[in-house]
């Protein structure tokens, strides 16, 4: 049994709640797939809330944020509209990617979340260039970059890591370790399944999370944020997770055992915060319940919206192509 | 004011970094080394290392963080050191900087400038003698220049700094030494237009870069012979200034394109077919082409001048075109 919860009721339930938009959004895109209002790729993020609902709200309104193609989470998190995302998940002008990106692809410039990157490792020199701006503009602030452990193989990753040590900029490196890149379990593929190690040799400070537990990844994340933020310098912490669905809609998941499976899910992120919840006294089954209504009635809402909502013109097929016009 | 290509390029980047203070410079040894073609010579001592970085060989990371740093508010400048080089980084320049605008439905503007070295002549031998600048022209939402005088080497920096699309600019090695003049009309350099950089009225000769001294060299040898060639230096490689090319063409009904790409799949096929599409039939003869050979280009003197286009295979590709030989 994890340690005492000594948050608030308040912050405990707001950890819960965002763990359940999460849960609640996933569970509805798999149903819309399956009605094919959704189509193309997808990447269900059901198993890990506890690490984006954890680890986002550590960081600041002008904090950047990069992403995977698995980010529905995160940008649900951030505070992009549940409407707006939606509607992107269908292709939709109301879409907070114009509908033009879809699942992989989630913008907010206005929250400063720069996608939803489907290269594995494409958005980490983007968020070391972006903390290399905020450094030069004489900015305090902090860039967040979030991976998987797969993206830990490429390159880019460890040029990024070097380029953000060497120059001490305010990176902090989010290693989602799910063990599994695709269907490739990391034993597979590294000679070096000690991801902490790999990235120490940096000279970065690291830590590594019970990622399965909310409390733990927020604590962690609110020290990494305020390390990175008052030594202007980067730092690499890995939340050991796992993804209870598919890699994607297309997957058989042939490749792990069913029982590896049901374990991690009995750490589910959900049902062990709100048992503890309960032990505890911060909530009761009534309180769950509001909540969940409440997020059910968020939901119907943004299914309702992006089924209202409108296709991209043809005609706008080549907008934004390139900007058209340059300024000073 | 006469000077070299590769001082019109330090002095545009000299420029820029006092222009604007969101401008800096990175890349491989641009600072304590100078640049490989000393480009950037003197940079570092006048604007410090904070603005004049030298980055890692890590081509593919500090291109994406030119691609972050304009994100995030900045104008970078990322030099390359060499096109062959620039595969390292193409996963940062296609499916970021040339995406993300669109992608984002245009939420985001990358206002970044690349500039790398292309082309041979040097003997540098396969890896670093390439022209796949028509490669780039590819990719939608990326501009692509390809200064070929002084004055566009000192001029064109300054407008792409301030698209807020990516730019790539292909400066040819063989140029760096070239002298000449620079004048004031620099500072309004436009970046959309072609050139007619001789005029003529018997065969369009439409070329970019490096080979613009060749094509004019050709065309000079032509007129010897009687043929007045007009000669087109394309300058911007993608988007295409159609509108220069047909209007050419129309008016000398022959078209021969040099191009030190490879010739399937390049540059020249492309314009090739934009003519036939658009002004097929205000041509007398079929377009003619001349490319590089499709090899990797080898190390000695003589072979490499075998793989690349010469004056004198223009000249006699004109003279084909023209029914004259």
């Amino acid at each position: 049994m994890s340690a005492k919860v000594t948050y608030s009721r308040e912050q405990c339930l707001e950890l819960l709640r965002q763990m359940l938009r999460i849960r609640r959004f996933e569970e509805k895109c798999a149903e819309l797939y399956g009605k094919q209002k959704i189509r193309g790729f997808l990447h269900l993020y059901i198993g890990e809330e506890a690490v984006a609902a954890g680890a986002i709200p550590a960081l600041g309104a002008e904090d950047a944020l990069v992403c995977t193609y698995r980010e529905h989470g995160h940008a649900i998190v951030r505070g992009v509209p549940m409407t707006a995302l939606m509607a992107e998940m269908y292709g939709k002008i109301e879409g907070c990617s114009r509908g033009r990106g879809g699942s992989m692809h989630i913008f907010d410039a206005q929250r400063r979340l720069y996608g939803g990157n489907a290269i594995v490792g494409g958005g980490i020199p983007l968020a070391v260039g972006l903390a290399l701006a905020d450094r030069m503009q004489g900015k305090a602030r902090v860039t967040a970059v979030f991976f998987g452990e797969g993206a830990m193989a490429e390159g880019v990753f460890h040029e990024s890591l070097n380029l953000a040590a060497l120059w001490q900029l305010p990176v902090l490196f989010f290693c989602e370790n799910n063990l599994y890149a695709m269907g490739t379990r990391l034993d597979r593929s590294e000679s070096q399944t000690e991801l902490t190690a790999k990235a120490a040799s940096f000279a970065v400070p690291v830590a590594k999370v019970d990622g399965m537990d909310v409390v733990e990844v927020h604590e962690a994340a609110r020290k990494a944020v305020a390390y990175v933020r008052e030594r202007r310098a980067p730092m690499f912490v890995e939340f050991q997770t796992y993804r209870f669905r598919a890699h994607s809609m297309f997957d058989p998941d042939l490749y792990r055992d069913k029982e590896e499976v049901e374990q991690w899910k009995k750490r589910g992120p959900l049902h062990s915060f709100s048992d503890r919840l309960k032990a505890q006294g911060l909530m009761t089954e009534d309180d769950f319940q509001r909540l969940d209504a409440d997020v059910q009635k968020e939901l119907q809402a943004a299914v309702d919206y992006a089924e209202a909502g409108h296709w991209e013109p043809v005609e706008d097929l080549a907008r934004d192509v390139l900007a058209q016009t340059s300024t000073s | 004011m006469n000077m070299t290509y590769r001082e019109a390029v330090r002095t545009a980047l000299r420029e820029a970094l006092e222009r604007d203070p969101r401008v800096f410079l990175m890349g491989e040894d641009v600072g304590k080394y100078g640049g490989s073609y000393a480009v950037t010579l003197g940079l570092l001592e006048q604007f410090g290392p904070d603005r004049i970085r030298d980055t890692p060989l890590s081509e593919l990371a500090f291109v994406g963080c030119g691609v972050g740093a304009a994100l995030g508010g900045m104008r970078p400048i990322v030099e390359v050191m060499t096109v062959n080089f620039s595969l390292l980084a193409l996963d940062q320049i296609i499916n970021n900087a040339a995406l993300l605008r669109h992608m984002s439905g245009g939420q985001l503007s990358v206002p970044l400038v690349i500039r790398m070295a292309t082309g041979a002549g040097r003997q540098l031998a396969a890896q670093h003698s390439h022209s796949l600048e028509g490669w780039y022209a590819h990719i939608p939402g990326i501009r692509i220049l390809a200064p070929a005088t002084v004055q566009d080497a000192r001029g064109m920096l300054w407008p792409a700094l301030q698209d807020l699309n990516p730019v790539l600019i292909f400066e040819h090695v063989l140029l760096y030494n070239m002298e000449g003049e620079v004048d004031e009309s620099a500072l309004a350099t436009d970046i959309n237009r072609a050139r007619v950089q001789r005029e003529g009225k018997d065969v369009t000769l439409i070329t970019y870069g490096g080979m613009l001294w060749k094509t004019l060299a050709a065309a000079q040898q032509l007129a010897q012979e009687g043929i007045f060639a007009e000669v087109i230096d394309l300058r911007v490689l993608r988007p295409l200034d159609d509108a220069t090319i047909f209007e050419s063409v129309r008016k000398c009904r022959h078209a021969v394109i040099i191009d030190e790409g490879w010739r399937s799949g390049s540059l020249s096929a492309e314009i090739s077919a934009r003519i036939m599409e658009q002004a097929f039939y205000e041509l007398d003869a079929p377009v003619s082409r001349v490319c590089s050979a499709e090899v990797p280009i080898p190390y000695p003197k003589h072979l490499e001048e075998a793989a690349l286009p010469q004056a004198a295979q223009i000249v006699a590709t004109a003279k084909a075109v023209l029914g004259r030989s």
